[in-house]
């Protein structure tokens, strides 16, 4: 393989795993507060359709980042009501959201198929732009792509490191201990949804903002649920989350550059890597280590209403 | 405090539906249903449209012709297989998200053996069809219900992951090795024989799985109801802990509840081929798999909700095509209108649980 190739997947790998990883810090923030959510597809989907909206209309791109993420916080409000005060099934109601969010997504969507947007400007940092052709070209990025670690270890730190963390990851581990101890268990839980609907929204406003430019229907393609295998196999760590979004994206790279060269396995074939490598990567690493999920996931908490 | 606090509470209404649970139930499902017409009518009236002509369209294309209720029948021979898909491994707490999947898998299988056997007569053909239909779809399923029973990868995962992997392999095949060399433009396997098409009922375009399917849903209330492996998975529903220390097999139960929900939805994927696409592509299913799941979970999982909820979402699928060549409205209103639906039904089952 030549420098050349090993320098376009690597840029490819790049810039696809924003739209993957944002989504997967999204939910392991949720899961922490003890909230599974199975609609970060249909969250996403509105970010993206929002973003994009936005981006059409006003011109500007990071208007449009900025619309996705709001988008994406309302609409994982939704969610949050359901299950934080309503006291619905996570499950289920998480495939609601997807469903509505994939429907809505499409009417928003359809009054701007074949727009199209200039898309995220890409720059390199300073410290990469000495590198020699073809190595200089990997890290002409956009700024979702250069915000991805200062992102995860801001989320370490907010999980990890402040009292805010701390409780939140109580409220995770036991409600009725938490709640207990003081704690206004649902609103840590709103909080959380908040911060990971806006997420949501990034990778999503990211796939159309910066990947495909312009708008199709249903144009996550899985992403959603890969993240909520990466988080698993990342076992609720966001800096463990990196290697998880890295390989997948690697695996779409890959199969994209094979695709480019002409290779003779079918397309079809290739475009499949990314979900085996997913599932085998869980199976290989994200196996009985129950003991790193948050206890009190998808526990139905009742707290003041009895 | 709390008792107090319910006495300055309580209201007539509510002591008169606590003592009549029938009523209470009625007044449930009509508050839902006329929620769910509020929903659709606003809808519709966000694009400008009016709902009570929207309304008379729909009556007058579905249910008061023979061609509307032959479209909705249609509908939902592939609906109630794959809602009973969902609702057989949901019976015992897995959740089969890929029913999609496991449509496509069947569908592969069996439209493999049609073009492979062409010279196979009827009777033969046909059933090893189904059969092929239903091992794809329950291998499909019986494989992620296997990486759950070993404690591997939770189904949940694993059924979406996989229904992109079964929907990227049948294009593989009618975009490659089972293209039709003749067909120049559309990707797709060369026409069925005739051997290998399933008969219709009569003259109308309703195919005979329609009776496997109702038959199905039935012998599951039968065996869930009559038989020691029917309680066997309710006890496993109820607390699969408990069901376990008691000799229970639960992992065998799990990997065959999977399997033979994914082996109806491959059924319908063999039937969608056979009976009206009369060959293989990569439109065999328009989310029926999806479609299905909301129907479970509408239905509660209870095989005698499953075929009215399965009709009202048949009914809701066909309105979405006929408002979309009458009033030029986008059919994901219907997408939207169905998960609005799951989740009044959602929100209306936990009032009543925390009243």
């Amino acid at each position: 393989m030549s420098a050349t190739t090993i320098a376009s997947i690597a840029a490819i790998t790049l810039a696809l795993m924003p739209s993957i990883l944002y989504a997967t810090f999204g939910e392991i923030v949720g899961q922490r507060a003890g909230v599974v959510n199975l609609g970060i597809e249909g969250v996403m989907l509105i970010g993206a359709a929002c973003g994009f909206a936005a981006a059409v209309v006003t011109g500007n791109s990071y208007l449009g980042l900025l619309a996705g993420a709001g988008a994406g916080v309302a609409f994982n409000m939704v969610m949050a009501a359901m299950v934080i005060s309503r006291h619905t099934n996570q499950l289920a109601s998480g495939f609601a959201i997807y469903f509505l969010g994939g429907g809505v997504s499409m009417l928003i969507g359809a009054q701007y198929i074949g727009s199209d947007v200039n898309g995220l400007g890409q720059f390199s940092l300073p410290g990469f732009s000495w590198l020699p052709s073809p190595w200089g070209e990997v890290f002409q990025q956009d700024l979702l792509v250069w915000l991805m670690i200062p992102v995860a270890i801001g989320i370490w730190w907010l999980l990890f490191r402040t009292r805010w963390g701390l409780r939140l990851r109580s409220v995770g581990e036991d409600k009725d201990f938490s709640y207990a101890a003081g704690l206004h268990t649902a609103r840590i839980q709103y909080q959380a949804l908040a911060i990971a609907g806006a997420l949501y929204g990034l990778a999503g406003a990211d796939l159309t903002l910066s990947y495909t430019k312009t708008w199709q229907d249903g144009l996550t393609a899985g992403r959603g649920f890969i993240a909520i295998a990466i988080v698993i196999f990342a076992l609720w760590s966001p800096l463990r989350a990196i290697a998880g979004a890295l390989l997948f994206s690697l695996a779409v790279a890959v199969g994209l550059q094979l695709q480019a060269q002409g290779s003779p396995i079918s397309p079809f074939l290739l475009d499949m890597l990314p979900y085996v490598v997913t599932i085998a990567v869980v199976l290989l690493w994200g196996r009985p280590k129950a003991f790193a999920s948050p206890a009190g996931l998808r526990e139905v908490f009742s707290g003041t209403s009895k | 405090m709390s008792t107090i606090a319910a006495t300055l509470r309580s209201n007539p209404l509510h002591d008169w539906l606590d003592d009549h649970p029938r009523a209470a139930t009625a007044g449930r499902w009509l508050s839902w249903a006329a929620v769910g017409v509020l929903a659709y009518s606003v809808l519709i009236l966000i694009y400008g449209k009016s709902p009570l002509h929207a309304f008379q369209e729909i009556w007058a294309n579905t249910l008061t012709t023979s061609y509307g209720l032959q479209d909705v029948l249609v509908r939902m021979t592939p609906l109630l297989f794959c809602a009973m898909a969902v609702a057989i491994p949901a019976r015992i707490g897995q959740v089969n998200v890929g029913g999609e999947g496991q449509v496509y898998a069947g569908g592969l299988l069996a439209s493999g053996m049609a073009i492979t056997f062409t010279s196979w007569p009827a009777w033969l053909l046909l059933p090893a069809m189904a059969l092929a239909g239903i091992a794809g779809g329950g291998a499909w399923a019986g494989l992620a219900g296997w990486m759950k029973a070993r404690g591997w990868l939770s189904e949940v995962f694993s059924t979406v992951l996989m229904t992109y992997i079964a929907i990227l392999a049948v294009s593989a095949l009618v975009y490659g090795p089972w293209r039709d060399p003749t067909s120049s433009n559309y990707p797709q396997t060369p026409q069925f024989v005739p051997a290998a098409r399933l008969p219709h009922v009569g003259s109308t375009r309703i195919d005979v799985t329609i009776f496997i399917a109702f038959g199905a849903v039935f012998a599951f209330d039968w065996f869930l109801r009559r038989t020691r492996y029917g309680l066997e998975i309710r006890a496993i529903g109820g607390n699969p802990f408990a069901a376990q220390t008691n000799g229970v097999p639960v992992s065998r139960y799990i990997v065959l509840a999977m399997a033979a929900g994914g082996g109806l939805a491959g059924l319908a994927g063999m039937a969608q081929a056979s009976a009206l696409q009369l060959h293989l592509n990569t439109g065999l299913s328009p989310g029926f798999g999806y479609l299905g799941f909301l129907i479970s979970w509408l239905a509660g999982h209870n095989p005698r909700l499953i075929v009215p909820m399965t009709f009202l979402l048949a009914v809701l699928a066909s309105s979405g095509d006929i408002l979309q060549i009458t009033q030029g409205l986008p059919s994901a209103i219907v997408n939207v209108l169905s998960a609005i639906l799951m989740m009044i039904v959602l929100l209306g089952r936990m009032q009543r649980k925390a009243a």
